[in-house]
């Protein structure tokens, strides 16, 4: 029989004003096997963890209750003083009283009951608790950064400085991301690619850091310190050691009318390319589908052109096999698709663009070169209408619920930027509100109103008009003004909403890394574990996790790499004791258990055993305790009743179902 | 005239139970006026009407013309972004006010001198819908 | 293929055309419209209020004598359309006008929204298909340039009428292609006219009418087609007479080589 002290916590008024602790530390002071309760305003300070080791020492407790928050919360905190005490930490249960009684109830009488009755279950699976010692695991000291883009780049380079081997994995054929297409950043004004070029070199050269581009993860294996990752690197048709990048091959292309991603197809591109001058690596690529070659048979123009003979056609997907210790997701984003707004006239206007290809439009690298200029017909916009929330802050299907964040600093720094450089051109920001937060960053919009007349009106934009001689009429609300406005312009710009990769969804679920409505990955704790995945060994950085600018990116992408960090500085880590084992006398093999494991931890062998003196070889269940994550698929897909997860027993889950039933 | 339209106090809720609109839900962005091709015949404006009824002035929109202007064309419930549907807003005031006995916007006797001989017979049905009980 | 068929009062009136050049045409390309006996006005507009139960009782007439037959539902007038196409809707998803209605009606077996309502031009889109149009049209319209006016009612609500893209629809200009003439596209097309305030509001209404006409006129058309009988009087009443306004089942009729046969 065992030795059990009940500990029910008040959490200040948390708990103590719905549920009434005296009335729980008296039942369950009933209930068999319970020697000790009391409660305490704070269990969880010194001086409760204090009444819970002097407990253990003055009354021989072998198990203990804790009545009180989300083992989320605590758990941890309370083994360890058990432990202290001399007690095996899993002899320590928590009835969580708190997120799932009093903070959820109002009637006293009610809240009450329940968490007697949540204790008294607690109280029944201790009775059946029995000692478990964890176990150990080795730690792979090299860290993978999926997402090569500033995110994915600033984890790398931080987590190779502390001196561990980072791959990075970049979907596209050059690092950069999202980053390498602006044009200034805000707000500063500096160029982007001036400050993103070094990092992208810095991380190319560093001996630690490897870059496997126009590659894709493609299957991910094993848990915290020890995943094995599947990555394909796709062919690029053209040999990465042999190519000198010289260009000349992308300039005999005979295909030249694909669109170029890299300016968000307002101009071409040729068929074998480099997306961008600074690209890394400086190797061009076989867009197999619109390349002649691959189309008909006929052509091989970059073959014959190319002094390096570097062009392989024959080149082959290649999967390359490699085991981490952390994995870090830096996805990134992009803008939601406009199909859905076309009040706007975005897809019946060419001079109807979003705020990203107006960056390209900036760009000197971009399709004008860098002049500001009407894609329709090459003249300069005397009138430009920025309309900020377009898809953001929507509650219908159109758009998202969140806001982008980052619209309002970039359309302030595009309506700065253009009234500088071209002093006639009239500027107008339809606005709901200008959400500025950051440091330096309101008096920068503040900049665009004062010093460069940028004229800013506050309503909504209802309809974009075309009109017959190219010009576009904006029908808007001005809201402080209690009017109708209908406005000429030459060039409307849409900031529309970010969204996470669209790939995002694929690589959480290869990660068992959970995800948002909005397919933003989910943190562990929204704010005391911001850049951990609730999946262990995973890290977040950047847009992925959430909308933020680049600074808030820089920052988050460090403190992923110190987590990432932390981890791999470890030898071993301690693995969960709470793992699966089969009862070879009941397995009868039947591979259920196996199909239905989501860590692939559970094989078969064939072995000896002695079943009442009938001695025979048969086919059972193997769980590898390292790969087991303990989540109890097995244990009830087990026909047999073979399987069982220790420190969660079938008969100690029967034991709390009856204990609630009673 | 003065307009009545049942128990002044529950109007309010009257209003956004035959609407089935939930004012709170408007961010006050203004895209329904921005919208809106009426917009210079109302006193009151879609957004307006928003606010109005969660501030519970029913009295000022029964007696507003806007009632009488708003096209029921529904771009601005198709354009708005938080669902709210200001124009169900103000087809749920006009029914409030034209419930009331006496408070037709349209009478028999004035339909002779509106008739032409194309007028087609939804533009007869559908007033006597909208302005009548 | 033979559907039901909801003429609605303005069809059997003023905008006979609209009607007899549909069926005509249905004729010509293969597909029969079996008019609903008894069937009762749908009132020319949806009801305002969603607590209004018994002005959609005759919508829901109709549409239960088409699920009695096991046929689609096919309306010409656009209001008629939006009328049943919505209070299908409320059948369909709402549960409180689908057990009062049904109350009222005491119909053999509860109707639930399970009428496929379809307006004629989803019918020569999705069922006919417009190549199988092109290939039966035998006077082109070579040369002339169409902008279609939609209008409010077979567009939105979108989610609702399912009819097209509410703000860039494109159904209409498909038609246009297929009868052989050019689709001019113009950004009034899909902005009311006022055609219900067109009663008692007519500056209103006549401002709204010439906007439309003015844009596609800019934008160089030669007419107007539209779907919708209110829509076509106020536009040819108040819109300044700058383009001519026709059914589009008057140009169906045409191309296909059957308007003859209805003007006799």
């Amino acid at each position: 029989m065992q030795r059990i002290g009940v500990f029910v916590c008040h959490c200040g008024t948390n708990i103590a004003a719905t549920v009434d602790v005296k009335k729980v530390v008296e039942m369950a002071a009933k209930e068999p096997g319970v020697v000790h309760a009391e409660d305490y305003q704070y269990m969880c300070s010194e001086a409760g963890q204090a009444k819970i080791i002097n407990a253990i020492h003055e009354k021989n407790l072998t198990g203990i209750v804790v009545c009180s928050c989300s083992p989320r919360m605590h758990e941890a905190t309370f083994r360890k003083a058990a432990e202290k005490a001399g007690l095996n930490p899993y002899m320590v249960e928590i009835a969580n009283i708190r997120e799932h009684c009093s903070w959820i109830h109002k009637d006293m009488e009610e809240a009450t009951l329940k968490a007697v009755i949540l204790a008294r279950a607690a109280i029944a699976k201790v009775n059946l608790d029995a000692p478990l010692q964890p176990g150990e695991s080795l730690v792979t000291k090299r860290a993978l950064v999926i997402g090569g883009g500033i995110a994915g780049i600033q984890s790398a380079l931080d987590i190779a400085e502390a001196g561990y081997e980072v791959d990075i994995v970049e979907k596209l054929p050059s690092i950069g991301g999202r980053m390498s297409q602006l044009d200034k950043t805000f707000p500063t004004l500096d160029c982007s690619a001036c400050i993103l070029t070094p990092k992208m070199v810095e991380a190319a050269a560093h001996e630690k850091i490897n870059i496997y581009t126009y590659s894709e993860v493609e299957k991910v294996s094993g848990f915290v310190g020890d995943f094995t990752v599947d990555i394909r690197k796709k062919a690029r048709s053209v040999d990465m050691s042999k190519c000198t990048g010289c260009g000349v091959c992308s300039e005999k292309c005979p295909s030249k009318k694909n669109p170029n991603e890299f300016n968000r197809g307002l101009n071409n591109r040729s068929a074998i390319y480099i997306p961008f001058a600074q690209a890394i690596p400086n190797v061009p690529v076989i867009d197999r589908e619109n390349c002649i070659k691959f189309k008909t048979g006929k052509c091989g123009a970059c073959s014959k052109v190319c002094a390096a003979g570097a062009i392989d056609y024959e080149q082959k997907d290649e999967i390359i096999t490699q085991k981490y210790g952390a994995i870090v997701v830096a996805t990134g984003f992009d803008v939601i698709p406009l199909d859905k707004y076309d009040e706007y006239a975005y897809s019946q206007s060419k001079d109807v663009i979003t705020s990203l290809e107006l960056e390209r439009i900036m760009n000197a690298a971009g399709p004008t070169k860098g002049h500001l200029e009407r894609l329709s017909d090459g003249k300069s916009p005397k009138n430009i209408v920025f309309v900020q929330c377009v898809g953001s802050r929507c509650s219908d299907e159109r758009g998202k619920s969140y806001c982008s964040k980052i619209c309002c600093m970039y359309t302030a720094k595009h309506a700065m930027l253009i009234r500088d450089k071209y002093p006639d051109t009239n500027v107008t920001v339809f606005y709901i509100d200008v959400r500025t937060p950051g440091k330096n960053f309101d008096e920068f919009y503040r900049r665009a109103v004062e010093d460069y007349g940028v004229n800013y009106v506050k309503g909504q934009v209802g309809k974009v008009i075309p009109q017959p001689d190219g010009t576009l009429m904006v029908q808007a609300s001005d809201l402080l003004e209690n009017k109708q406005i209908l406005m000429e312009a030459d060039m409307v710009v849409l900031a529309a909403a970010i969204e996470p990769n669209k790939d995002v969804r694929k690589i959480a679920t290869m990660l068992t890394a959970s995800i948002d409505t909005n397919n933003f990955l989910t943190e562990a704790h929204a704010k005391l574990r911001p850049v951990e995945s609730p999946t262990a060994g995973i890290f977040l950085s950047g847009v992925c996790q959430g909308p933020k600018d680049i600074p808030e990116t820089v920052a988050q992408a460090g403190a992923a790499a110190v987590k990432a960090i932390g981890l791999l500085a470890k030898d071993k880590l301690t693995t969960n004791p709470c793992t699966a084992h089969s009862d070879e006398l009941l397995c009868n093999g039947c591979s259920q258990c196996a199909n239905v494991c989501p860590y692939g931890a559970i094989s078969y062998e064939e072995k000896q055993v002695n079943d009442h003196g009938i001695r025979e070889t048969r086919r059972i269940a193997v769980v590898n305790n390292a790969l087991c994550q303990g989540c109890g698929a097995c244990t009830v897909t087990c026909p047999s009743g073979a399987m069982d997860l220790q420190g969660f027993s079938n008969r100690q889950i029967l034991a709390e179902v009856d204990a609630i039933c009673r | 005239m003065a307009y009545t339209y049942g128990n002044k106090e529950n109007a309010a809720e009257r209003i956004k139970e035959i609407s089935g609109v939930n004012p709170l839900k408007c961010m006050k962005c203004g895209k329904c006026s921005a919208t809106c091709p009426a917009f210079n015949e109302m006193d009151i404006k879609p957004h307006q009407f928003v606010t109005y009824v969660q501030n519970g002035d029913i009295e000022s929109l029964a007696q507003s013309k806007s009632l009488w202007k708003c096209l029921s064309c529904f771009a601005c419930v198709e354009r708005c972004p938080r669902d709210v549907k200001p124009g169900k807003l103000i087809d749920a005031a006009r029914q409030l006010v034209v419930r009331e006995r006496g408070q037709n916007y349209l009478t028999a006797d004035e339909i002779p001198e509106l008739l032409d001989e194309d007028t087609p017979q939804q533009l007869l049905v559908s007033a006597f819908r909208r302005y009548r009980r | 293929m033979k559907y039901s068929y909801y003429p609605g009062c303005t069809l059997k009136n003023k905008a006979k055309d609209l009607d007899a050049y549909a069926r005509a045409s249905a004729k010509a390309l293969g597909f029969e419209m079996e008019e609903i006996e008894d069937w009762q006005c749908c009132g020319g507009v949806y009801p305002l209020g969603s607590d209004e139960i018994a002005t959609k009782l005759s919508s829901v007439r109709a549409l239960n004598d088409a699920k009695e037959k096991g046929q689609d539902l096919i309306t010409v007038c656009s209001a008629c359309h939006h009328v049943l196409k919505r209070v299908n809707d409320d059948m369909k998803n709402v549960d409180d006008i689908r057990t009062r209605a049904n109350n009222y009606l005491k119909l053999d077996t509860p109707y639930e929204g399970e009428t496929n309502v379809l307006h004629y031009l989803e019918v020569l889109r999705d069922e006919v298909g417009f190549d199988e149009i092109k290939k039966k049209v035998v006077n082109p319209l070579k040369g002339k340039k169409i902008g279609a006016y939609y209008g409010c009612l077979l567009l939105r609500p979108g989610k609702i009428m399912a009819f097209d893209n509410p703000e860039n629809p494109t159904i209409m200009e498909d038609f246009i292609r297929a009868l052989g003439a050019e689709p001019v596209v113009y950004p009034y097309r899909n902005e009311c006219c006022g055609g219900y305030i067109s009663l008692k509001e007519k500056d209103m209404a006549q401002n709204m009418c010439e906007k439309i006409m003015d844009s596609a006129k800019g934008f160089e058309a030669d007419m107007l087609i539209t779907a919708c009988p209110l829509c076509m009087y106020n536009l040819r009443k108040n819109g300044n007479g700058a383009l001519p306004v026709y059914y589009f089942t008057e140009l169906l009729a045409e191309a296909l080589g059957v308007k003859e046969e209805v003007a006799k």
